[in-house]
């Protein structure tokens, strides 16, 4: 039953190492030594103002949150559509009741401006 | 569709058998995908210069065929910047993160039909995974990781604004990619890639006419997750010079780079499997070609010259995929954030919500009808898939009317903008009217 996933991890392995492997190389091979000019952050040629983490618009924040919300509701239709043939129309009925909450929160969400960007 | 006779058990592989030809696979999909990233670079370059009139890469070997190469050494041996502020690990860690999963995802596609052996049949996938394309939905996202790390890990500004707005973008694409696929699942009843591909040979209509909505969605979500134009704004140039990866040079550039060709070779080959019928060749599904149902090789007996075929057929399908990948970034203007973001929240979740709901109603009418997948109308027109592809396409008719709102089809403007201009006219005419009147009396 877990036959096909030794390849898998075969493949897993290769990548991995081809990953490293890159990253070890070039810096083998990368010649020079760093100058405090060539190591500053790049800022078009100007002298680096404040502080390159500063704070970011919350709306970053409001998506990942959506984003969590329907993707489980995804990862939940996908257990019903798989089988939505052999569970019939009380699948659909139980389904559709599932998609009719989650879409009063999506319009609740884009009432509310959750999604305006501006 | 499969007759009854010829329906027949075909011995499956030995355990050795099956370990060493999987390490022949394994080998071969990932020097396949290595070569073929770098070829993609030429084409793109080549592409780009046909369509601008210039000449492109045309100095290292005929026709510049040896610039990747040129390009990879060249990389290999650049100095590598390393900001001083940078997070040591994560703006390590980052490119890695990025090419891995890229390079991996390649595996649950099956590119060929099921070869015969000398030791059985051998199924020309690298890990045919009962979870296939969940498999491939979740490690396809472990790449947003990597570019949100690097973003934030460079500490530049135009690095953490790029990474940010690419990781917003790519789970809010993420959405509209699922539930695109929901779809399919509801026909296949499996999420297996060859069970996909079986399926469309059996109902006789490739996905793209039969789930026309999802097809829309998923290519565009697909654009929108390789960050490629028209949704490139993580690396907007204008704005944020290369974004997420502004710091990076040498090798660890490279990285990003193969990671982002890697993602576009897996996404053209995923859409020709999961919408153009994979390894499918049309009209030849009835003679020779295998399937695996309930745990056994159905079909007659496979031939090696079928297996060729089969994956020439597959690899002209990805590759129309992949062209247009490219024609397009050559074509389009990059979207604004808040379109970009309207377009996957506003417009393609509630959409493919209502086209899970339209489509499992169908299928389950069809199904309560006792429709099969098998049943041809005049003896040639599939049934099952027909009809779920009428509905589907006026499905996506409806969704591009209605995001049309009236300026692209009918050229002249929306209709309030019509009604508008009209008032004005009339109320323009009114006046004129009117001071005509004032000035006879």
């Amino acid at each position: 039953m877990l036959r096909p996933y030794v390849p898998l991890l075969v493949l897993l392995a290769l990548s991995v190492v081809n990953a490293i492997f890159m990253v070890v190389l070039s810096t083998v091979l990368s010649p020079g030594g760093a100058t405090k000019v060539k190591s500053a952050p790049y800022e078009s040629g100007m002298t680096p103002l404040g502080n390159p983490r500063e704070r970011f618009s919350v709306k970053f924040y409001v998506v990942a949150i959506l984003f969590i919300v329907f993707d489980v509701e995804t990862i939940f239709l996908l257990p019903w559509a798989v089988s939505a043939r052999r569970l019939g129309w009380a699948g659909f009925a139980a389904a559709g009741i599932f998609i009719f909450i989650l879409t009063v929160g999506l319009i609740y969400e884009w009432k509310k401006g959750a999604l305006e960007w501006d | 569709m499969m007759q009854a006779g010829t329906v027949q058990a075909v011995q499956d592989m030995s355990d050795t058998a099956y370990a060493v030809s999987s390490v022949v696979k394994v080998v071969l999909t990932f020097t396949v995908v290595m070569v073929v990233v770098a070829l993609l670079t030429l084409l793109e370059r080549k592409i780009s210069a046909w369509m601008q009139d210039r000449m492109g890469p045309n100095r290292v070997g005929p026709g510049g065929i040896g610039q990747p190469l040129a390009d990879g050494l060249k990389n290999i041996l650049k100095e590598e910047t390393h900001p001083g502020e940078a997070a040591g690990v994560f703006f390590t860690l980052a490119p890695m993160l990025s090419i891995i999963p890229a390079l991996v995802t390649f595996a649950v596609i099956p590119f060929a039909a099921p070869m015969p052996t000398r030791w059985g049949v051998m199924p020309m996938v690298v890990a045919d995974l009962p979870v296939g394309i969940l498999f491939l939905l979740a490690f396809s996202s472990l790449g947003v990781y990597g570019i949100v790390m690097a973003g934030w890990a460079s500490s530049n500004k135009y690095a953490l604004l790029g990474g940010l707005r690419a990781g917003a973008q790519m789970i809010s694409y993420e959405i509209a990619l699922g539930l695109s696929l929901m779809s399919l699942f509801f026909v296949v009843g499996n999420v297996g890639l060859p069970q996909v591909v079986w399926t469309q040979q059996r109902m006789g209509t490739w996905f793209f006419f039969t789930f026309a909505v999802s097809f829309a969605f998923f290519w565009i979500s697909s654009f929108a997750e390789t960050n490629r134009l028209p949704f490139d704004l993580p690396e907007a140039e204008s704005e944020l010079v290369t974004g997420y990866h502004t710091e990076y040079s040498s090798m660890k550039f490279s990285m990003f780079f193969i990671a982002e060709y890697a993602h576009v070779l897996t996404v053209s080959a995923l859409l020709a499997t999961l919408f153009l019928g994979g390894w499918d060749i049309p009209f030849l599904q009835r003679d020779d070609m295998l399937g695996f149902v309930d745990g056994r090789w159905v079909g007659n007996v496979p031939a090696l010259w079928i297996t060729l075929v089969t994956f020439l057929s597959f690899a002209i399908k990805t590759f129309v995929f992949i062209v247009i990948f490219m024609l397009v970034r050559w074509t389009v203007p990059r979207f604004r954030y808040d379109q970009v973001m309207d377009l996957g929240w506003k417009i393609m979740l509630p959409a493919s919500l209502a086209a899970v709901v339209v489509t499992a109603a169908t299928v389950l009418a069809l199904d309560s009808a006792g429709v099969t997948f098998e049943q041809r109308a005049l003896g040639f027109v599939p049934v099952y898939g027909g009809v779920l592809g009428v509905v589907n396409v006026a499905m996506l008719a409806v969704v591009v009317w209605a995001m049309d709102r009236g300026r692209t089809l009918s050229a002249t403007g929306s209709l309030d903008e019509r009604r508008a201009r009209a008032k004005q006219t009339a109320r323009l005419r009114a006046i004129e009217l009117q001071t005509a009147e004032r000035g006879e009396s």
